[in-house]
């Protein structure tokens, strides 16, 4: 408010406030090419991918252009449209699941360094154990289906949540527990007041990496062992040899994927902005894609 | 004769086991309710320990300490505290910082929902009686570290503790403002007249705020000199001027000197 007044009372020499106005202009010049710079690098790749397919030649069943990509999507826009409701319904479900346990799970385990020893070697031998390798087993559990893909999805996206939560309860400063001991606070209180706040930039920062393994888990699954989805829409285009209905699903996937960060991010922005100061800018221009 | 407010009598605190670090040795102290005291000695000198013992924040390995005829054996919620760092809680606005303890200390916990506009308005008034009115819906990113401290003072101060601790609330402000929080404090002490143990390595801080300021010696830590200060009230930076305050300061100085000279002869053997 001070410096439009300054601006306003005249007391500003015209010189100072062309410079002014030019910063200004080169600041918004600066904003307009951030939102506009990752459509554009999408676009150039896709043409740069046309014209590659084009120039040498490469076979459709080696590689499609995106025209013939694009020309398979519109012939067969209603089993992917089903096919990735399905997985989207499949991922959207174990991903919720991932958030209810992961953060029970991590709060317990960020805020008692005894169950944070115990538990932290078995978590990661978890972990370790590829997912492909689990799917077999919970088809033998509970047939082929839904089911296993929705565990799957689960399995793969719980582990970066609990880690995350756990660490932003664990790293909490001393000095900020202290204040809140200081005054008589229960555990519970200390938790609820600080531990969680503090935890939300990790818990926001893990959703981000644990919504797109959650489509790798369900579409991993439904490759294996499923009569519906992406994933199984592609083994069956795969075996028939359309290759352009394969990267249909892909691109598919690639889109349900960043729609969700985005939707992420757009809350994260929402809930923890006081964590993003200084970057506001970056974060305004990744929730503008 | 009225029993003291604050009791302290041969507490001592070792860190890190039996074989660890002797930090405090045989501290004994009294302060009278509603009396301003000040600790001062050199740094490492357990006087953080001494602040940490009697908010029950770590209990003593030896010696007992009793707040207003009750043992101290966790944490006390008559207590309101402020630490060299603001400490504010960066999610929450300056408003909401400062009313956190009302969030966590009865009855106040009770009453928070019913009688929101009431501590809100309690909240304000304090707010701009260090000169903070208007900020309240800042975060705390958004102001200087002075602001950020004289927020954190209110916060010690919102649920009217019996009991204020300060442990050297000001030592990471420039100069400047650290005169102006000391005036802010003292007219703060002059309305309500909480009992305060102020926590600091600066004389010339302890002689202006203080009844009565206690020099400890270096680690292990006691108390080796007491002086009361007689200057009246309230004192503004004029007084810093007068002889009294000079040799006062001048004297406190030559004891932590002699504490430090102490340490010297201690460590050369």
């Amino acid at each position: 408010m001070a410096t439009k007044q300054a601006v306003g009372d005249g007391s500003m020499s015209p010189e100072a406030l062309r410079r002014l106005e030019a910063l200004a202009a080169a600041a918004r010049r600066r904003r307009r090419l951030q939102a506009w710079l990752p459509w554009l690098v999408i676009i150039g790749m896709f043409v740069i991918w046309e014209v590659a397919v084009k120039a040498f030649q490469v076979q459709q069943f080696v590689l499609p252009a995106p025209t013939d990509i694009a020309a398979s999507m519109i012939k067969w826009w209603k089993p992917l449209l089903d096919n990735s409701w399905q997985t989207l319904m499949t991922t959207l479900i174990g991903f919720g699941l991932a958030i209810v346990f992961g953060l029970l799970l991590g709060i317990a385990i960020g805020s008692s360094t005894l169950l944070y020893h115990g538990l932290y070697p078995l978590l990661i031998g978890f972990n370790s154990v590829p997912k492909v390798a689990v799917v077999p087993i919970l088809v033998i559990w509970f047939g082929i289906g839904t089911v296993p893909a929705v565990i799957t999805a689960f399995l793969i996206s719980f582990f970066p949540i609990v880690v995350n939560v756990a660490t932003g309860i664990a790293t909490v400063e001393p000095e900020l527990r202290d204040v809140l001991r200081a005054l008589g606070a229960k555990p519970t209180d200390i938790i609820r007041k600080v531990g969680l706040p503090r935890a939300m930039p990790y818990f926001f920062a893990s959703l981000k990496i644990a919504i797109t393994v959650a489509f790798v888990g369900s579409i991993i699954a439904e490759t294996v062992a499923a009569n519906k989805g992406i994933g199984h829409l592609m083994i069956l285009a795969s075996s028939r040899f359309d290759v352009p209905l394969v990267f249909a699903g892909l691109m598919v996937t690639a889109v349900m994927g960043v729609a969700m960060y985005v939707a992420a991010v757009a809350i994260e922005n929402r809930t923890t902005g006081w964590a993003m100061r200084g970057q506001t800018d970056q974060q305004q221009a990744l929730a503008g894609v | 004769m009225e029993r003291p407010f604050v009791e302290i009598s041969g507490v001592a605190m070792r860190y890190g086991g039996v074989e660890g670090t002797l930090a405090l040795q045989n501290a004994t102290l009294e302060v009278a309710k509603g009396e301003f005291i000040a600790v001062v000695g050199p740094s490492g000198c357990g006087k953080s320990t001494l602040m940490r013992l009697v908010t029950g924040l770590w209990p003593a390995t030896a010696g007992n300490v009793v707040v207003a005829g009750q043992e101290v054996d966790g944490p006390l919620s008559i207590a309101g505290m402020a630490f060299q760092n603001p400490t504010l809680l960066p999610w929450r606005n300056i408003i909401d910082n400062v009313m956190l303890p009302l969030e966590v200390v009865e009855p106040h916990r009770r009453q928070l929902r019913s009688q929101r506009a009431m501590y809100e308005a309690r909240a304000q008034d304090l707010l701009k009686l260090v000169g903070l009115g208007g900020f309240d819906k800042k975060f705390p990113h958004q102001l200087s570290g002075g602001m950020q401290q004289r927020a954190s003072l209110c916060r010690a101060l919102i649920h009217e503790p019996a009991l204020l601790m300060l442990d050297e609330p000001f030592a990471a402000l420039d100069i400047f403002t650290r005169e102006d929080l000391w005036a802010v404090l003292q007219d703060v002490w002059i309305a309500r007249r909480p009992t305060v143990i102020l926590v600091t390595h600066d004389l010339r801080e302890a002689a202006f705020l203080a009844d009565r300021v206690l020099v400890m010696s270096s680690r292990p830590g006691r108390i080796i000199a007491e002086r009361q200060v007689d200057l009246p009230r309230p004192r503004n930076l004029d007084t810093t001027y007068t002889p009294e305050f000079v040799s006062l300061v001048h004297d406190l100085r030559e004891h932590i000197s002699a504490a430090r000279k102490g340490e010297e002869v201690a460590s050369g053997h």
